[in-house]
């Protein structure tokens, strides 16, 4: 029945310039899709640290693990995690990308650097998400020690932005 | 444990195209008609229908399973969509089967659509939804971000090439040229062209990552007395599995995808497997990206950690090497309509086993594989094993 | 830690505000483009038909969804029916009031199992009433790009 007997499947291609040149009926929407997340406790609590210009995690001591971003429960024992505990904002390169496009495929000159980045004092080592500053790409490497880069007190809202980025540590 | 047996017994596919005229219903409809046709099955004898398809956002329809019910051919059926992510191609005939393990069904037509042409400007606009939104998305994030990060810690922990890992494009993308189907099936690609593609988010070059497509497969599940009926040459489905990591991603050990193992380890203990590297004969893992076939094919148990790239290289995976990988041409090469690639997988092994596979055929009787998809937050393994 | 720490003051509420930045661009697909170019090309509505199960689809479709045959019977349906169904908006999708009314219906075309959700026009709401025959109202060739919303309204016909 398949592959050999069938002579031409089903489908018919478009290429972008039947829809520029109307070569076939479409019809456009744009959803009103605007949405406000609530931070929850955890991570609210997570946004009032870093408006201080601090990072938290938490602790399980049932698995003992100390773990961020910060969560009520842990998901390995199910549950709630027992304490706050405060992190310093430092850590070491995990991973990272250099990224030269947006999210909507439009090109960049210069590359964004995201990076997971394993945050002292957590165990075993867990990291968040943020960019890299302060560096040329071609230096970055994993394993780097990098630290965080905060704006000024009265620029934070209590937000991830509240910290600019993660730059290399300056030894000494 | 009491289950009935049940066999794959047709399949149907539509071409994988970048822009289809189609629409999603239509789409479900060349397929699930070609599957039912295949085995000579009308629409009256199916007993109940499963759905799979990615985020609503995709084809731009809220509640998409209801949107294609009568595409899929499920009026006045049982009918239920299922969705686990990128891994939904693969877990829509797992939850086929056990309506038809069960007993509750003797046939169920499982159909996957995607029309990810809709999403404008990109369908990474619904994708970014998959970052936190609180401590993630503030930060602009890009979908490749997470493949690219964890592509690099890959590669960083087996102390692995560009190189090594663009081979997988390019045997995929040669596969697909014998793919009837294929959006990028290439016969003359190599190495160079990939390593020498645009970069997106480095380690990610443009032909390390599979397409934007749009296309919908199905397949007809039937329990063994009735399988029996319709066809001489039943594929079994002869182990399910299927396991989801935590969403905490930057928590995780990125270069080993444990949940894939875990759910590998489910289908093969139902499967009666104790040594996949010996009864396994065909792999379709999921390769959206080229790394992701070879991080899959060490959850799945067929090479050791960081081993996967070297049996690539050595041609243990081409199609006419010992285990032969993504004989289809994968989605790198046939294209990643999100859950119909992963049900593109599980046609493939039907056709495959059957020996029906024509141009792509693997040689050598082939008589068991294993079929894997991924997705979510980089977090669920989907699992099955089918054999003649 | 307590697993909840009330929220007493609303400033303490935090939430992050975003969007999902998606346009969708919907094909009118297979049957969908012969359905509306007919609308555009000739002011006419076509159905297809479905032989074993004898049922006329409006809007056409490819395919009979109860036996799952390919339609190729193609026809040309009235653009003249009944209101099958109706209902009076007073607000719009924004909670905006909606002055005058608008007039929302669902509309059975004659020579068919089908018809066409549309508005009513050229009518008082309050003289709306189901089984209410009425016809379409096209807008002139010049201004039809092939979209449903090439029918104005449907307006109770006159005899
Ligand atoms: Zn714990
Ligand atoms: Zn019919």
């Amino acid at each position: 029945m398949m592959t050999a007997q069938i002579k031409e499947f089903p489908g018919v291609g478009l290429r972008e310039s039947d829809f520029e040149q109307r070569k076939v009926l479409y019809t456009e929407w744009v959803p009103n899709a605007r949405y406000a997340w609530d931070a929850g406790v955890a991570i609210g609590r997570y946004l009032a640290e870093l408006k201080e210009g601090r990072l938290i995690g938490v602790r399980c001591r049932h698995c003992r693990r100390t773990v961020i971003p910060p969560r009520v429960f842990c998901e390995w024992c199910f549950r709630p995690m027992d304490e706050w505990v405060p992190l310093p904002d430092t850590g070491t390169v995990n991973t990272f990308s250099l990224c030269y496009v947006t999210w909507d495929m439009r090109r960049l000159t210069e590359p964004e650097i995201p990076a997971v980045i394993d945050i002292d004092g957590t165990h075993p080592p867990v990291g968040i998400l943020h960019l890299l500053g302060e560096v040329e790409p071609q230096a970055v490497q994993i394993g780097m020690r990098v630290q965080a880069v905060w704006k000024p007190p009265e620029e934070r809202t209590g937000s991830i932005l509240d910290i600019r980025y993660f730059r290399p540590v300056r030894e000494g | 444990m009491g289950m009935r047996k049940v066999a794959v017994v047709g399949a149907g596919m539509t071409k994988f195209v970048r822009r289809a005229l189609e629409t999603g219903k239509e789409l479900a409809f060349e397929a699930a008609k070609m599957a039912l046709d295949s085995c000579e099955l009308t629409l009256q004898q199916v007993d109940c229908v499963v759905h799979g398809t990615a985020p609503d956002a995709f084809d731009g329809v809220h509640m998409k399973g209801e949107y294609l019910a009568d595409g899929s051919g499920a009026w006045r059926k049982p009918y239920t969509r299922c969705y686990v992510g990128g891994g939904t191609g693969v877990f829509a005939p797992i939850h086929g089967w056990y309506h038809v393990a069960s007993g509750l069904f003797d046939i169920c037509l499982v159909v996957c659509e995607e029309k990810m042409s809709s999403c404008q400007p990109h369908p990474q606009g619904a994708f970014l939804t998959i970052f936190d939104h609180t401590t993630e998305r503030p930060l602009g994030p890009n979908l490749l971000w997470i493949f690219a990060l964890e592509m690099n810690r890959y590669m960083h922990t087996y102390g692995l090439s560009k190189r090594d890992i663009a081979l997988v494009s390019v045997k995929n993308k040669r596969n697909a040229a014998d793919h009837p189907c294929s959006l990028l099936g290439d016969r003359e690609i190599t190495v160079e062209d990939v390593l020498n593609s645009e970069v997106l988010a480095w380690p990610v070059q443009r032909l390390d990552v599979s397409p934007v497509t749009d296309g919908a497969v199905a397949v007809v599940l039937a329990a063994e007395h009735v399988a029996r009926r319709i066809t001489d040459k039943p594929v079994w489905i002869e182990g399910v599995g299927w396991n989801l990591d935590t969403t905490y991603w930057t928590n995780r050990d990125l270069c080993y995808p444990r949940y894939v193992e875990n759910a590998a380890r489910m289908a093969y203990e139902m499967a009666g497997i104790s040594e996949p590297r010996k009864q396994i004969h065909i792999a379709e893992p999921y390769d959206p990206f080229d790394y992701k076939e070879l991080h899959h094919l060490e959850g799945l148990l067929l090479f050791d950690r960081g081993k996967a790239p070297e049996a690539t290289a050595l041609g243990i995976t081409q199609r006419d090497g010992d285990l032969p990988v993504c004989p289809s041409g994968g989605l790198l090469g046939v294209g990643n309509p999100i859950a119909a690639a992963g049900l593109m997988k599980v046609a493939e092994l039907f056709w495959q086993l059957r020996g029906e596979a024509g141009a792509r055929q693997v040689p050598g009787q082939p008589r068991r594989g294993v079929a894997q998809a991924w997705g979510d937050l980089m977090q669920v393994g989907t699992v099955i094993v089918m054999g003649v | 830690m307590a697993i909840l720490e009330k929220v007493d003051k609303l400033h303490q509420a935090i939430a992050w505000q975003g969007d999902i930045p998606i346009t969708n661009r919907y094909t009118a697909g297979v049957a969908g483009e012969r359905f509306l170019r007919e609308i555009k090309d000739h002011a006419r509505i076509l159905g297809t038909r479905c032989p074993d199960c004898d049922l006329v689809y409006v809007p056409a479709a490819l395919f009979c969804e109860r036996c799952f045959a390919q339609l190729d019977e193609w026809l040309e349906v009235s653009s003249q029916g009944r209101v099958f169904t109706f209902t009076v908006l007073f607000r719009d999708l924004e909670d905006r009031p909606l002055d005058p009314p608008a007039v929302l219906a669902y509309v059975k075309l004659n020579g068919s199992n089908g018809g066409l959700v549309h508005y009513l026009g050229e009518v008082e709401p309050d003289q709306v009433f189901i089984g209410l025959e009425v016809e379409a109202v096209f807008k002139e060739a010049s201004e039809r790009e092939g979209s449903i919303l090439d029918i104005r309204y449907f307006r109770p016909l006159k005899r």
